[in-house]
């Protein structure tokens, strides 16, 4: 990490204030703070149903908080549209594969360039040079995230098809190409067996180290989330129980009595 | 790792048609432009290849929002019946050229298109499809209503006087079929730029998982009334041509239901999401009825009435329908494709 410039560096990149949300009267998020600094990882761990993808959900707007408020980048949210969102420089995966399933995994990567897209639309219909230029940019973008994925076997195959584990780098692919400020992962490692756990979270790193990219996500293998992460928030309930280094985390008793379970 | 690749690409063998044309492409228009209407006869080029031609633009309209976009439409022929009758006003009440006047139907067509496509951010799915109906029997009922639509006349019918661009009488049969290509030709090259381009890609995220689309930064609302819009445009044109170009004059019954059924048609069994399929779906359309009359006379001579035929004919396309929405939902522009890759690698894999 650089040294600071300025006080923006100093301030969080992303600050949750008091965030509540309930459906038809079932509290999923009670009145939850916390700060993300800009360049750390940041996990998001707690039982099933403890809110945690609820949360990512409020911070990229596919839902509305009840209360509270969500700043990113210095600016203040309480509702605001996924695609906004997104064209701010959020990104995220989904737990289960959200890909678009009759494409290929180009055309997957490519549509997740969306808000770099400037040409407009009759300047594409009839492919005047400005489009392919940009579609030529665009694939070259495209084509570098496909590499540093190691996604290029892949390329042109319709990803419905293609095993879990490729289908998750897809979406992380799809994710990553935008140039996200902030990237959301949920559950980046779920239903992988140890070995491409260990090379997911290694992407995991280098997305954060090579490519400063601040992410948050939600990983149950606390193992994996003690060695990957700087900061850990822990949720029960849709309550913070917990939040700290990964060694805060370790000693803290609220959470070893809702979660790590007794240390033999 | 070569393993490993071997498998998946045995899971998921569908590589995508990107760069197939190579040679063929300008093979075919070659085969188009040049030998066909040196070998055709009036009839042929008249009768059989220009409604061919018009079906498919037709076909790749709704194609475009319904197989790209995943937007149900039954409205077709009420947006076609638009395209005509916006192009009969322009030249009759307006006095504009006809290759502008179809241009303009286009646009005025795609406004309408836009404004029956505001709904699809509530509604989904079926019930979309029932809302587009609302716009097939709006038109039908706009178009007969108001005589001033087909200029008072008294059989509710349009038709152009003469038919003539830029200085050119394209009344003949020649005629009709060379501008009908070339509008084919132009408004596809168009729909493959689009759907090779971003836009394209847009409407593909949406039709697979909207809110994944939004969550990338796509603008899924917007995408989906463009798409409307687009779509609305062809589906004008398509019907400007089939009013003048093909049947001379026409009425609003030659855009009713059946007629958005037709192209629906054209799409399921072409193939959704394909280009080329439009063509295949509509050839097959608009030659199955053909065949069936010669085999019917050939083998049946005379014994078979008119009436029974028509009946097996829809009978037929019932089936097919069906077979084709359970066994190859993609149409048979992808049975033609696996066709074609299980040849090409005949002898080691069939």
């Amino acid at each position: 990490m650089g040294s600071p410039r300025r006080s923006e560096t100093t301030a969080p990149l992303l600050d949750v204030r008091g965030v509540s949300l309930s459906f038809r009267g079932v509290k999923a998020l009670s009145d939850l703070s916390f700060a993300v600094a800009r360049g750390e990882i940041c996990a998001l761990i707690g039982p099933n149903g403890a809110g945690k993808s609820s949360l990512l959900n409020v911070l990229n707007g596919v839902y509305v908080p009840d209360s509270g408020e969500v700043v990113f980048r210095g600016e203040h949210f309480r509702q605001i549209e996924p695609s906004e969102a997104a064209r701010r420089g959020v990104a995220r995966t989904f737990q289960n594969n959200a890909l678009f399933r009759k494409m290929s995994t180009l055309d997957n990567v490519l549509a997740g360039l969306a808000r770099h897209t400037r040409s407009g639309f009759l300047t594409q219909a009839l492919r005047l040079p400005g489009a392919r230029r940009e579609e030529r940019e665009l694939r070259a973008r495209a084509e570098t995230i496909l590499e540093f994925l190691d996604l290029q076997p892949y390329r042109d195959l319709i990803v419905g098809g293609l095993a879990y584990g490729i289908q998750k780098r897809i979406e992380l692919a799809r994710a990553l190409v935008s140039s996200p400020t902030l990237l959301l992962l949920d559950e980046p490692l779920a239903g992988m067996n140890a070995q491409e756990k260990a090379e997911m979270s290694e992407f995991v790193r280098d997305i954060n180290r090579d490519l400063g990219i601040t992410v948050v996500l939600i990983e149950h293998d606390v193992g994996i989330v003690m060695n990957l992460s700087d900061h850990i928030v822990v949720l029960d309930y849709g309550r913070k129980i917990g939040d700290g280094t990964p060694e805060e985390i370790r000693s803290n008793a609220d959470v070893i009595s809702a979660y790590l379970g007794t240390v033999h | 790792m070569s393993h490993v690749l071997s498998q998946t690409a045995r899971l998921a063998p569908t590589v995508l048609p990107e760069r197939r044309f190579g040679l063929r492409l300008p093979l075919l228009l070659l085969l188009a432009f040049v030998a066909v209407p040196l070998l055709g006869s009036d009839y042929w080029l008249g009768a059989i290849l220009v409604p061919f031609l018009v079906l498919s633009l037709a076909g790749l309209g709704l194609n475009l929002l319904t197989g790209y976009a995943g937007q149900t439409s039954l409205g077709s022929g009420g947006f076609m019946a638009v395209g005509a009758f916006a192009t009969f006003g322009f030249v009759v009440h307006g006095g504009v050229p006809l290759p502008l006047a179809v241009l303009f139907a286009g646009l005025v067509t795609a406004g309408a298109g836009l404004l029956f496509g505001l709904p699809s951010d509530r509604i989904k799915g079926f019930y979309l499809m029932v809302s587009s109906l609302a716009a097939q029997f709006f038109f039908e009922w706009l178009f007969q209503k108001f005589p001033w639509f087909y200029n008072y006349g008294s059989s509710g019918t349009i038709t152009l006087p003469r038919l003539e661009a830029f200085g050119y009488d394209i009344g003949t049969a020649v005629g009709r079929y060379y501008v009908t290509l070339t509008v084919v030709v132009l408004l596809t090259w168009i729909a493959v730029n689009l759907v090779r381009s971003q836009t394209g890609r847009s409407w593909m995220a949406v039709r697979d998982m909207d809110t994944a689309a939004a969550v990338i930064g796509i603008r899924v609302y917007r995408s989906k009334v463009l798409a409307f819009a687009v779509s609305s445009f062809y589906l004008g044109v398509a019907g400007a041509l089939w009013a003048f170009l093909y049947l001379g004059s026409a009425s609003v019954q030659s855009f009713g239901i059946s007629r958005s059924f037709q192209i629906l048609f054209i799409i399921i069994i072409g193939g959704m999401g394909s280009i080329a399929g439009n063509f295949i779906g509509a050839a097959f359309i608009s030659l199955l009825p053909l065949a069936i009359d010669h085999l019917a006379q050939a083998f049946f001579a005379g014994h078979v009435d008119a009436g029974l035929l028509q009946n097996i004919q829809k009978a037929l396309f019932g089936v097919l329908i069906i077979g084709f929405l359970i066994k190859e939902p993609d149409g048979l522009a992808r049975l033609f494709r696996t066709l074609g890759e299980r040849l090409s690698s005949w002898p080691l894999r069939f």
